[in-house]
């Protein structure tokens, strides 16, 4: 038998779980997989609900825990040329249990069920809403006071709702989060994360600083060709405040100044005609000098009521803000220390104990804000201790932290109209934009306006035969009845909301420009040749931003949409929008 | 409450009039944005029906979803993968019990029993195993491909087989990739617009870490196992060729690494980040692979049936923070090595001279070079400059052309007035 090198396997290799999630576990770790898996979906579907079942696909292959499928339709002809978890044997069967069946082969793990009963049982029953954890409400619904009432009680109960929309080329969604949702993990771009606090060292900083840099001049070549940056520009900044009246390089020629002195420092009596670590400590004089400050997303947490004044219910991040305030304040304004270290070129040893260094401190800092929490938890009678992993995260990614405002979805009705309050001056001169997408946004709102209207109709009189009765079935225009789509939004003034109101006496008022109003009436008709159909691409493309989303709002980690966007499938072009 | 009625006999003609999928009810009707003189109709489902495709790569499952459910019949899917327990988070077609099976072969199985009408041919492979005859069957090629210098050779493969006569010969390539929250979907027309090449500094590789950094001074964790990786297996067992899939071979370089870890008192090595650095593992989820291979199927719906005008020609997205794309129109590259300067044919006859060759040159409304220097694959055909190099090749002017190249050869001909280059397939016509 050939000789073959084997070693023993180690004692905690990854779990079959781990092997199977490795690739996401690398995105969101251990804490947001726990989180997706204790999440509890629900799927309210319409409409050919290819986009649905996408978004579904999605959640369930990561290994969100549970779904529940509402969907009153029986599976059409038109379902399986575009709906790929369905079957021919599937026609004319409960499409809920059909789907289930087919998206539940995709993970054994994740508990799968379709619900009997309509969309509108849950508008009559809103309280069944608060057992599910997060909603997605696939659009058009029947008609508008269902949308209503499921999106009021969703909010109502702090539960984050989509609202998805996918016809021919286009598709919407909105995110109805609730009104506070902070971030504390936004995952950002590692080099802008740095934070070494160069011009606020401490004693423990300084003393290793006065230890490797005391004789700089005496150091060997290879020594001096091995100082860590930081500790080249914490040494040069002593040198220039001698010279500047104590005062930090603060402008551009100040630094471009302060980089040459850096500069000077390096031994070029060398075959490379440099060094490196040098190299490194002038590349990062402009990112590395600036004044400690405090992010705006992090300020505005600080500033608000639920930080200022605690109280027994408060959630855990505002017990936290409030400890990391206090901090900034006894501290002349700086933040706890994140404490990580960027690689630079240097000694093992001597990298090993800067990174010890900064550790340290961070951890005392943590320990000083940690104290702060306990007595507040005290003093509010709080019963749970917030563990010491948050209070960690919030002090490591306090200058990234996001609170997202979430508002409501505004729902088209026939008999009533949008109000847009504070938003309407910011989309009206969105409107301006001719390459704006947002016209795609409000043709959505134009056909959700119309299946309203179709279904008044529907309620108000008994069809007066098959034909037509089939013809509202299946959400075809009704000879009579409805115009068709684009007559409709054109008739309708379905626009944009008004500037002024006092000055423009239309609730609906008109879009401003010639292009804008063009623009929208393209919308409308491209989504009117689609007659109510899916693309599968873009039901698929658009149930893969949806997904994210919702893995990004479950797990409390990168950054959510806020909070509408729409997608454009002819120019492949998304948008976003605050409404 | 409206009863249903039993399915009547107007209701029953209702049913038979509805169209047979959202797609050819779409395609019967123009839009807004799509060509004025487009046929909407038959003719162009038909067309669509019977565009022959190609799949490629680690999006392949999302690929040949969307494909299949977009009306294309005749589907093709090259993948060189076997199954592993890692893809299941995302490759849909994909089961626990499959473990070990080519991807390919188990993909196209599934979609064909999954969708009526659909024909779809495993190739269980490398995409550099098929020649330009293969390639040369299909309208056009959609890949997810994870490495790029299978891109690049398929890009270059691609726009080597255009031929400017045979309007045939070109096919468009469209090309996504993805990587953790973000992506890129992309349009290429080889030889039309900018190739993959042409974009090759868009998607710039990692900085190595220095071996010296490696081999004395480690300061991350990365740098051990890395150490572990290049030097220690080279030294302890370079008989052996490392297989990054054989858990025995992780785990060897894990305690190595973890040992020299602690040797330095640096910390952070651990299983899982050894198997990311020794594999390059990018981080890959469903959500992002179905929104890239949509965005790519997409597009390849739109160039099948002109519907509607497709993307010029790059699209990135990023979810990371809410949701972000920046589409644009990436510039050729005159100096690309691929599609910069592609070798046009030119008849000549054998027996003319290298002199008749260049007077001709500067008569060609493409070249017009007065001076120009020539190079075959093999030597200096003749040079203007430096001096003594134009002595030296003189002579090869009086000669006939038969005696210089062979027939089909390649020529390089350029002119110091120009910065461009040209290559010229010499065909011998006698």
């Amino acid at each position: 038998m050939a000789e073959r090198a084997t070693t023993p396997p180690i004692l905690q290799g990854p779990t079959a779980k781990e092997k199977k999630y490795d690739r996401q576990l690398r995105l969101w770790a251990a804490s947001g997989q726990a989180a997706l898996e204790t999440a509890k979906v629900l799927l309210l579907n319409s409409g050919p609900g290819v986009v649905g079942v996408e978004t579904l696909k999605n959640l369930i292959l990561p290994g969100v825990g549970s779904f529940t499928i509402v969907d009153e339709a029986n599976v059409s002809e038109l379902d399986l040329g575009v709906n790929f978890f369905l079957e021919e044997s599937s026609l004319g069967r409960w499409r809920a249990e059909e789907t289930r069946r087919f998206l539940q082969e995709l993970n054994p793990e994740v508990r799968i069920n379709a619900l009997e009963g309509s969309i509108d049982a849950f508008a009559d029953h809103p309280r069944r809403l608060e057992q599910y954890s997060l909603i997605l409400l696939v659009g058009p619904t029947r008609n508008a006071r269902v949308l209503d009432r499921i999106c009021q009680h969703a909010d109502k109960s702090s539960i984050p709702l989509f609202y998805i929309h996918c016809q021919g080329f286009f598709s919407h969604f909105s995110v109805q989060l609730p009104a506070q949702f902070p971030i504390v993990d936004t995952h950002p771009d590692p080099a802008s994360t740095q934070d070494l606090r160069l011009l606020n060292p401490w004693p423990e900083l300084l003393e290793f600083l006065e230890k490797k840099t005391g004789n700089l001049g005496l150091l060997s070549d290879h020594d001096h060709g091995h100082v860590p940056y930081l500790l080249i520009l914490l040494h040069f900044l002593n040198v220039w405040n001698a010279s500047h009246d104590s005062q930090f390089p603060a402008n551009y020629s100040e630094k471009k100044e302060f980089k040459a002195l850096v500069e000077s420092g390096a031994r070029r009596n060398n075959s490379e005609g440099g060094e490196e670590n040098f190299d490194e400590a002038a590349a990062a004089v402009l990112k590395s000098l600036n004044p400690h400050s405090i992010s705006s997303g992090l300020r505005e947490v600080f500033e608000a009521d639920a930080c200022q004044n605690l109280r027994p219910t408060s959630a855990n991040f505002w017990i936290i803000a409030n400890a990391i305030q206090k901090f900034q304040t006894s501290h002349n304004g700086i933040l706890p220390l994140p404490g990580a270290l960027p690689d630079m070129k240097a000694q093992s040893s001597d990298y090993i104990q800067l990174q010890n260094i900064y550790k340290a401190k961070a951890r005392s800092d943590l320990a000083e804000v940690t104290r702060t929490i306990r007595s507040s938890e005290q003093e509010l009678s709080r019963r749970l201790s917030i563990e010491q992993a948050e209070i960690e995260a919030f002090c490591k990614g306090a200058q990234f932290i996001k609170v997202i405002h979430g508002r409501p979805i505004r729902v088209a009705k026939c008999t009533a109209e949008i109000d847009w309050s504070d938003r309407a001056k910011a989309l009206s001169q969105e409107l301006q934009n001719p390459d704006s997408l947002l016209p795609i946004y409000f043709a959505f709102l134009a056909l959700d306006r119309y299946q309203d209207d179709i279904d008044r109709i529907r309620t108000l009189r008994q069809p007066a035969n098959d034909q037509q009765f089939n013809d509202i079935l299946t959400g075809r225009v009704v000879s009579g009845a409805v115009p068709p789509l684009p007559t409709f939004a054109e008739s309708a003034h379905f626009s944009t909301p008004a500037v002024d109101p006092e000055h423009d006496p239309k609730p609906w008022p008109r879009f401003d420009t010639p292009e804008a109003r063009t623009a929208f009436d393209d919308v409308v008709k491209e989504l009117d040749r689609a007659d109510w159909g899916e693309l599968h691409n873009i039901a698929a493309l658009t149930g893969g931003m949806v997904a994210q989303e919702v893995i990004k709002v479950i797990t409390k980690q990168y950054v959510p949409v806020d909070n509408s966007c729409v997608f454009d499938g002819i120019a492949s072009k998304t948008a976003v929008f605050k409404v | 409450m409206v009863k249903i009625p039993a399915c009547s006999k107007t209701m029953r003609q209702n049913i038979d009039k509805l169209p047979r999928t959202y797609l050819d009810n779409l395609l019967s009707k123009p839009g807004p944005a799509s060509d004025p003189d487009w046929v909407p109709g038959p003719e162009t489902i038909s067309a669509l029906e019977s565009s022959k495709v190609l799949g490629a790569g680690g999006l392949g499952c999302e690929i040949l979803k969307n494909l299949a459910l977009s009306g294309f019949k005749d589907i093709h899917v090259i993948d060189m993968d076997t199954i592993d327990v890692s893809n299941l988070n995302r490759q849909f077609l994909f089961r626990e019990a499959d473990v070990g099976k080519s991807k390919a072969e188990v993909a196209a199985a599934f979609v064909e029993k999954r969708v009526k009408g659909v024909k779809i041919t495993p190739y269980n492979g490398k995409i550099q195993d098929k020649d330009e005859d293969y390639y040369m069957q299909f309208k056009m090629v959609i890949c997810g491909l994870d490495s790029i210098e299978a891109r690049r050779w398929i890009n270059a493969t691609l726009v080597d087989m255009v031929d400017m006569e045979d309007p045939e010969s070109l096919k468009p390539l469209i090309d996504g990739g993805t990587e953790g929250f973000k992506g890129q979907a992309r349009v290429i027309l080889p030889t039309m617009n900018s190739c993959i090449e042409c974009q090759l500094d868009m998607h710039a590789p990692r900085a190595a870490v220095p071996l010296c950094t490696l081999a004395t001074i480690p300061r991350q964790p990365s740098h051990c196992i890395e150490w572990a990786h290049i030097i220690a297996w080279e030294e302890h067992r370079k008989d052996e060729v490392l297989d990054t899939d054989d858990p025995e071979h992780i785990t060897w370089l894990y305690q190595k690494a973890l040992a020299r870890a602690q040797d330095f008192n640096i910390p952070g090595v651990t299983y899982s980040l050894t198997q990311g650095v020794v594999k390059n593992i990018i981080p890959a989820i469903a959500s992002t692979n179905a929104i890239i291979a949509a965005a790519c199927c997409n597009e390849a719906f739109k160039i099948a049936t002109s519907c509607n005008p497709f993307l010029q020609n790059y699209m990135m997205y990023s979810g990371d923070e809410g949701v972000y794309t920046y589409t644009f129109d990436t510039e050729r590259k005159e100096d690309c090595p691929v599609c910069g300067n592609l070798a046009r044919n030119l008849t000549v006859n054998p027996n003319m001279t290298l002199q008749d060759l260049i007077d001709s040159l500067g008569e060609r409304a493409e070249a017009q070079l007065k001076k120009p220097t020539l190079r075959s694959e093999e030597r200096s055909l003749y040079s203007q400059f430096p001096q003594s190099l134009r002595e030296q090749t003189a002579p090869n002017l009086s000669k006939k052309l038969s005696e210089l190249v062979v027939d089909g050869e390649e020529i390089g001909v350029s002119d110091p007035a120009f910065t461009i280059a040209f290559k010229y397939k010499l065909i011998f016509v006698s």
